[in-house]
């Protein structure tokens, strides 16, 4: 099929942008999108043109890379799925295609699609651990953990890190990434000595990195390529009032 | 800062005055649209007027008062807060948004549907509360001295809601505040953290029963005096049957 | 040079244990005076710097990624194993190591995997400390699951996501190392050459993919974990940008290269579709657990099924062959990668192929869902499921999954000694990097083991050894040694950028592939390694005459990257050509097909070829010297693999 794509270029992140027309041609309905993409950036650099720069890399839907705000959703049209696992059996001959990065001030554009998600790593790094040093741990099987429990903490800590919540927040909120980290530990044991100051510190790193407050909008969860659920924010804010009720922090 | 002012000016923290407020008011609206319910008495306003003297005099009520002005003063403070700090977070826009296909029409417009409530409320507060507290109200009058020296605010509501743009108002704000119940009745307790698999699914529900029932309710006065009473609040002979019948259960 | 593999003296089980006794130690006020370099962030290096910076030592991690949680170890899915014998099924350490030296078809060092097997039990231990959601039994405990070319349950695993959830543990103990100022994290930085000082690895010189700035970074030691090298094929289930780039700018320097043509073809993939697609997708091995594999029975069968006259589901029980139990009634569809790969090989050659291109045999789970509900297999499997389907349109609830194999792990890597140092004083290899553990075969559920115990059990330990034998002086990041590196690497980015040719690196990559995987993949004799050798040349030539790249080194630009890399996969390519070329005999997943069995087994020559062959480099376009490790088995019998 025949496809006109409408796709952000900006050279760095100190430059302005804008959208810019491309057409494809002879693209089958089997590719991925970034096959798509593919396509295009051979067809750009034989012309001598740069090419169009993107964040990919497994391709397979499990690291995060990929970020395309397509057709006004994050990671396109299709449910629970990241943009490299979205074929282009998904669109129609003739479509036009409107492609953006990220769009969240705590996200600055690289360069065209690529985006820096740098943000999230600081808010793990604000407390997203359990502190145990390598060595010295109890035997794996010493904490029993129920089924029940593993499987919720384990559905949370699926978080891909991609940032498609916070791209498709009207708030550019940040609140599901959190509070899937934020769940995952404090529904399981290991969690528990932390419990207070990792809510307490990664809500107030989250807030420093500049996005957005949770309007429980709910467009996250619908976004969420893996199905991070919205009882996780729930989690999180139940943990914050708890944590700033009770802690012995006064900071 | 200390702990507490960095707490509650934190982007959850504010969501938790919403919250708390917003929950707050919802109390309030069950005590003001149960008295008004005294309107469609068949008594020429006798029993709203005694309500609303004992509500304008009682010591307690009249200290309740500050709390509610709070409660709308933390409100809409915190609205228009939290409306800044997220427009800074976004930055830049999008050339396409599609929100429409993730998320409800009335979870996105809170802030819209929250701003023709507050411009209803000046008219409405001028019109009535601020009449009533300050004068300008005529007296019930009459032979029974207990009560001839109230205001007759029954009089003054229903010929206000024989002017049409005034009913055209209220019905837009109750529609309104249907939109913005509907969304932030629930999403109260999601900012408090009561969200359980087991009681979401009630809360959701007892969410949209709440913020249909208040909004029709408060929707249906101007409309009932407009369509069906003469400009003294009496139920013209031609109403619909169903209305006599639901009225005189009052 | 005579290659020293420093294997620790005493019984098998009590190496280790010596050994750790025997090392040096840095005092606990001294550690803070050294530095140490780690190049990669995926298991096996954020493990490691993780580790190291928690004992002490002031830590530079790199990666080219945004973030550290992105490196492909992320992808792994079907599990870990350890030995535990939680299950009660006849487990232990020595079965463990048994299954590892067989699976590997005798071409691993036993001190080595020994050692691998003793702290695979630490490690779950380790993860679940740092709360990674291991799948649960209902009492609380642990559960396991089967993987291939073992007979026991000694499989860790959270849902089909276990390398996601074991890599952010590893993140998180990263992240906090990263708040403490411990470690010093640089994203979006690719290692392009290795800084040599005197003999001995003193730095790395990176290029920031953002800024196109390139830097220098000094340290007492570098541990490169960057992964393997599965991507000289072009289509393999390793992510885009994995690459060899960092090992092999080591190798140049001096670091042997350990059996290059060992690489690890994956029997479960989900099949190429066209000639645009970019990778491949696997679909964990612990799919068979439950799956079977089968084909039609007979070749005008699988060709009405190619031609689409007939679904997979209309194809009778009779008619079908469920050849990997036919063949290997002991271990059925649980046989090691390489011989279920060959053997699915082996039906398409035979034209029973099915799909559209005859490349591809059946996964069938109809028995499972038969047996314990759809339900139950979405529980263990709903993600794989899931994915599956996007790809192909096809739901695998209702017709058998279409599998074909593809390239998937390299055993081959960097040779290190039993410290896991290279033949570079100072420069480590740790996991997929190197080629320690593996043999000419990995065992499902074994590179996640390997990657996490050199990171958190072996590298602290064997490090310390090195860095307490060096004065605790700040490394002299003026040398001349670390200007020369970063000139070159400027110099051949110039160079690269100034060809503008007429093909993209991505054409010379998909050629380069074609080769690979056509006479140096899942089989491969003499002459076509010779043709493929004299291909791989002449690409080479046509690449630095022709490759076309725009724009600037000042700046993003993924066609420059692509460049580089590629550029060394066509050197590496050679090599790989030049081993599977040395190496008369089948072993693993080198299968010549000169040397096989009457019944198309691998045929070993543990005569002549028991030994890891390290590869040294003695300058451009030079034939590399072949050095040699000889491998002395004392606890296994060397014997003809057999999964029958």
């Amino acid at each position: 099929m025949n496809l006109t794509l409408n796709v952000w270029r900006q050279p760095n992140r100190h430059t302005e942008g804008k959208m810019v027309e491309y057409k494809v041609k002879d693209i089958s309905p089997e590719m991925s999108f970034l096959e798509m993409l593919d396509v295009l950036n051979e067809d750009l650099l034989h012309a001598g043109k740069d090419p169009v720069a993107f964040d990919h890399d497994c391709r397979e839907g499990i690291c995060g890379s990929c970020d395309l705000f397509i057709n006004g959703r994050s990671h396109g049209p299709e449910k629970g799925t990241t943009t490299c696992q979205l074929h282009m059996r998904k669109f129609s001959d003739g479509d036009t295609i409107t492609i953006e990065p990220w769009r969240a001030n705590a996200f600055p554009v690289n360069k065209d699609l690529s985006v820096d998600r740098s943000a999230f790593d600081r808010i793990i790094q604000a407390g997203g651990y359990v502190s145990v040093n390598t060595g010295g741990v109890p035997d794996g099987n010493e904490i029993a953990i129920p089924k029940e429990i593993a499987d919720r903490a384990f559905e949370a800590a699926t978080c891909i890190a991609c940032g498609a919540c916070v791209a498709a927040c009207k708030n550019a909120s940040a609140m599901l990434f959190v509070s899937a980290k934020v769940s995952q530990l404090a529904l399981l044991p290991q969690g528990q000595p932390e419990r207070k100051t990792r809510v307490e510190n990664m809500v107030a790193q989250m807030d420093k990195e500049g996005f957005g407050a949770c309007s429980n909008i709910g467009s996250c969860a619908a976004e969420c390529p893996v199905g991070i659920s919205l009882e996780n924010i729930a989690i999180l804010n139940r943990e914050f009032i708890a944590a700033k009720a009770t802690s012995n922090n006064l900071a | 800062m200390s702990w507490i002012t960095k707490t509650l000016t934190s982007s959850i923290g504010r969501k938790l005055i919403m919250s708390i407020s917003g929950l707050f008011l919802c109390t309030f609206l069950v005590v003001h649209v149960v008295g008004n319910l005294q309107l469609f008495k068949h008594d020429q306003g006798a029993a709203f007027n005694a309500y609303s003297h004992f509500m304008g005099t009682n010591p307690i009520i009249r200290t309740i008062e500050w709390v509610l002005v709070l409660g709308f003063g933390f409100h809409i403070y915190e609205a228009f807060a939290l409306v800044r700090r997220n427009k800074a977070a976004r930055g830049h826009g999008y050339a396409q948004w599609k929100a429409e296909q993730n998320s409800e029409w009335t979870s996105r417009n809170m802030g819209l549907l929250g701003t023709i409530i507050l411009i209803f409320l000046i008219v409405h507060l001028y019109n009535f509360f601020w009449r009533a507290r300050f004068g300008g109200l005529e007296k019930i009058g009459g032979d029974n001295p207990e009560i001839s020296d109230y205001d007759n605010l029954y009089l003054a509501v229903v010929s206000s809601f024989h002017i049409w743009w005034y009913v055209l108002l209220y019905v837009a704000a109750q529609i309104s505040l249907g939109y913005h119940l509907w969304h932030g009745f629930r999403s109260g307790f999601q900012t408090l953290g009561l969200n359980h698999r087991k009681y979401m699914p009630v809360i959701k529900y007892a969410g949209y029963v709440f913020s249909v029932v208040v909004s029709a309710a408060f929707a249906s006065m101007p409309l009932y005096f407009y369509l069906f009473t003469n400009e003294q609040g009496e139920l013209a002979a031609n109403a619909p049957s169903l209305i006599h019948a639901v009225t005189s259960a009052f | 040079m005579l290659l020293d593999s420093k294997i620790p003296e005493g019984p098998l089980a009590e190496k280790w244990e010596k050994h750790k006794f025997n090392v040096k130690l840095v005092n606990p006020a001294n550690k803070r005076k050294y530095d140490v370099i780690v190049v990669g962030t995926g298991l096996a290096g954020a493990s490691a710097a993780a580790s190291l910076a928690e004992l002490g030592y002031n830590v530079k991690a790199f990666t080219y990624h945004d973030s550290p949680r992105r490196a492909h170890s992320i992808a792994a899915q079907g599990g870990i194993n350890a030995a535990k014998n939680y299950q009660n099924d006849g487990d232990s350490v020595f079965r463990l190591f048994y299954d590892t030296i067989k699976g590997g078809d005798y071409r691993a060092r036993e001190a080595n995997v020994y050692r691998l097997a003793q702290v695979s039990v630490n490690i779950i231990d380790q993860c679940v400390a740092q709360g990674v959601p291991f799948a649960r039994e209902y009492g609380g405990l642990l559960a396991n699951r089967s993987f291939g070319g073992a007979q026991v349950s000694r499989t860790f695993y959270a849902r089909g996501q276990t390398g996601q959830q074991l890599l952010l543990g590893a993140y998180s103990a990263l992240s906090r190392q990263v708040a403490y100022g411990k470690v010093k994290l640089y994203t979006r930085s690719e290692m392009l050459d290795l800084v040599v000082v005197d003999g001995k690895a003193r730095g790395i010189v990176t290029r920031h993919l953002i800024t196109g700035e390139v830097e220098t970074h000094a340290a007492h030691a570098v541990v490169l974990a960057t992964g393997g090298y599965g991507n000289v094929f072009y289509l393999s289930t390793n992510a885009k940008y994995c690459n060899a780039t960092a090992a092999w700018r080591a190798h140049k320097k001096g670091a042997f290269f350990a059996n290059p043509s060992f690489t690890q073809i994956h029997p479960t993939c989900i099949p190429v579709s066209g000639d645009y697609q970019s990778k491949l997708t696997l679909m964990s091995e612990s799919l068979r657990n439950d799956g079977r594999v089968w084909v039609p029975a007979t070749v005008e069968l699988a060709e009405r099924l190619r031609k689409g006259e007939i679904k997979a589901t209309d194809i009778r029980e009779e008619d079908r062959d469920y050849f990997l139990e036919r063949k290997y009634p002991a271990f059925g569809n649980l046989v090691p990668r390489d011989v279920a790969s060959r053997n699915a090989k082996q039906m398409c050659d035979e034209g029973r192929g099915v799909g559209s291109s005859g490349l591809a045999v059946y996964l069938d789970f109809a028995d499972v869902i038969k047996r314990t509900g759809a339900e139950a297999v979405s529980q263990k499997y709903g993600n794989l499921f899931a994915m599956y389907e996007k790809i192909t349109d096809e739901n695998p609830y209702e017709l058998p999954m279409r599998i074909y194999p593809a390239v998937h792990y390299t055993m081959g890597g960097l040779w290190v000694d039993y410290n896991l140092q290279t033949t570079i004083p100072g420069l480590y290899a740790t996991g997929e990097c190197n080629f320690s553990d593996h043999g000419a075969n990995r065992l499902g559920a074994s590179a996640l083991m390997q990657g996490l115990a050199d990171g958190y059990f072996v590298i602290p330990y064997t490090i310390g050894d090195y860095l307490a034998q060096i004065p605790p002086k700040p490394v002299d990041a003026n040398h001349p040694a670390f200007a020369e590196a970063k000139a070159f690497v400027q110099a051949r980015t110039e160079r690269l950028l100034s060809i503008n040719g007429t093909r993209t690196p991505g054409q010379f990559h998909r050629a380069l592939g074609h080769i690979m995987w056509e006479y140096c993949g899942m089989a491969r004799n003499a002459e076509g390694l010779t043709h493929a050798k004299a291909e791989v040349r002449k690409l080479r030539n046509e690449f630095w005459q022709d490759v076309k790249i725009v724009g600037s080194g000042e700046e993003m630009n993924q066609a420059l990257e692509s460049a580089g890399r590629v550029a060394d996969f066509l050197e590496l390519g050679e090599l790989m050509i030049d081993d599977a070329l040395h190496r008369n005999e089948s072993c693993g997943g080198h299968f010549r097909e000169e040397y096989q069995t009457p019944d198309g087994e691998a045929l070993r020559d543990d005569e002549n070829f028991a030994y890891v062959a390290a590869w040294e480099y003695l300058g451009d376009n030079q034939p590399e010297r072949l050095n040699k490790e000889e491998l002395i088995f004392e606890n296994v019998k060397l014997t003809q693999r057999s999964y029958k």
